[in-house]
Order: structure tokens, then sequence, then C-alpha cells
């Protein structure tokens, strides 16, 4: 077995590790209780998923047929750089819109500071708080 | 044995599209469709590159980079939208 040969099963073996990440994140995309902890499946794992089945791809095409993909290294960025800020730009949608947290949350410090003086009867406050963003 | 085992992991790849499909449908909340949605997109990036190298063609290519582009914008068009309730504010428009 020479060493191109070598090198394409670790490749093919990195896309099985991503392959088997990516089902292990989907469990906990519908096992988990609330959005915030769910995002940390969809972000995180899932992020690492995809970098390591993308690499897989990149070291197949590199050793297979001697052909550095630019465009797969671009993409390996782009996805690294993009999925935690989309990840955060949901979470922090979600929490000004008012998505209760789960049962067995611990404290919450950000209530008190955002929401200060209001209880959660969401339907006039939207209007005012509306409002005081235009 | 190599087509074998990349046969697989695209199985496995769309056991987890279809799990995420379940939140996507069933998701209380409009976040969690989002979130799914996002992985959804995220998972079609990796499952294009494994049939890519399945057909031996290198064509397939720009649309990992495309896909890519395409999932982060729309996701930052749905948090925008669930924050503010539009997505793209005009000026003088109120």
């Amino acid at each position: 077995m020479s060493a191109k040969e070598i090198l394409e099963w670790a490749a093919i073996l990195l896309i099985l590790l991503g392959s088997i990440i990516s089902v292990i994140s989907a469990l906990g995309l519908i096992r988990l209780p609330d959005v915030y902890t769910r995002s940390h499946a969809a972000s995180k794992s899932s992020t690492l998923a995809v970098l390591v089945s993308l690499l897989g791809a990149f070291i197949y095409f590199w050793f297979h047929d001697g052909y550095v993909s630019i465009r797969l290294v671009l993409g390996i960025i782009f996805v690294f750089i993009t999925a935690p800020v989309a990840g955060h730009l949901i979470c922090r949608a979600a929490y000004r819109a008012r998505v209760p947290l789960a049962k067995g949350s611990g404290d919450d410090e950000l209530k008190p500071i955002l929401f200060a003086g209001e209880s959660l009867q969401v339907a006039d406050k939207e209007v005012e708080e509306d409002k005081k963003f235009e | 044995m190599k087509e074998t085992i990349l046969l697989i992991a695209l199985t496995l790849f769309m056991v987890a599209i279809a799990i995420l499909l379940y939140r996507v449908i069933a998701g209380p909340t409009l976040p969690d469709r989002a979130i799914a949605l996002d992985t959804i997109g995220v998972n079609l990036i990796s499952a294009i590159a494994i049939i890519s190298i399945m057909l031996q063609t290198k064509a397939f290519l720009e649309a990992i980079l495309i896909l890519g582009i395409l999932s982060f914008i729309g996701t930052i068009a749905f948090s925008k939208f669930i924050e503010r309730g539009v997505i793209v504010e005009r000026k003088g428009d109120s």
C-alpha cells in the first residue's frame, strides 16, 4: 500500500467521522429542551462535522488527482467564520423575541437589564418596543 | 470498498437531514426552525462534497461556496426578521 493509498483512506475515514458527528448533532437538536441549548448542538458540533468532511474531500482531491482546490479551502474558511456568527445572531434574536428558557435553567441575569419593569405580557409591550426602535 | 464507505457517509448525512427536517416541521418556535434550516444547509454542503468525490468530478465545488453563502444570508435575514419584524428597513418610511 503506497503512501498515496494510505492518505486517500485517511481522507475517506475523515469523511465518515464527519458524517457520524453530523448524526450526533442532529440527535442533539432533537433531544435538547429549548432554543438556547439546541443552538449548541446546531452551531458547534455541526460546524465540526462539516469542517472534518470538507477537509477529507480536500485531502482526497489533493492526493488522488493532484489537484489543490482553492474553492474547498475557501468553503472551509467561510463555514468556519460564518456558522458561529449565525448561531449567535439567532440566539440573540430568540432572546429578544422573548422565547422562554427551559424549565431547569439557572439564573437569568439579562432579563432585569433588558426587559426592566416589564412583565411578560407580550402584546402591547412589543408595540412600545417598536416605537423605541424608531 | 471506498465507494461503500462514501455511500454510508452520504446515507448518514441524509439521515441527519431527515432528523433536522422533523425539527423544521415540529419546532415549537420560529428560531428553532431557523436553526434547523441553517444546519440543513451546512449538511448539504458536505453531502455535495461527498457526491463530488463519488462522481470523480470537480464541477460541484463552486456549489459548495454558493450554498454556504446562501445559507448564511438566509439565517441573517431570518434572525433580523425575528428580532425586528422586518427584513429591509427603509428610512423615512414609517
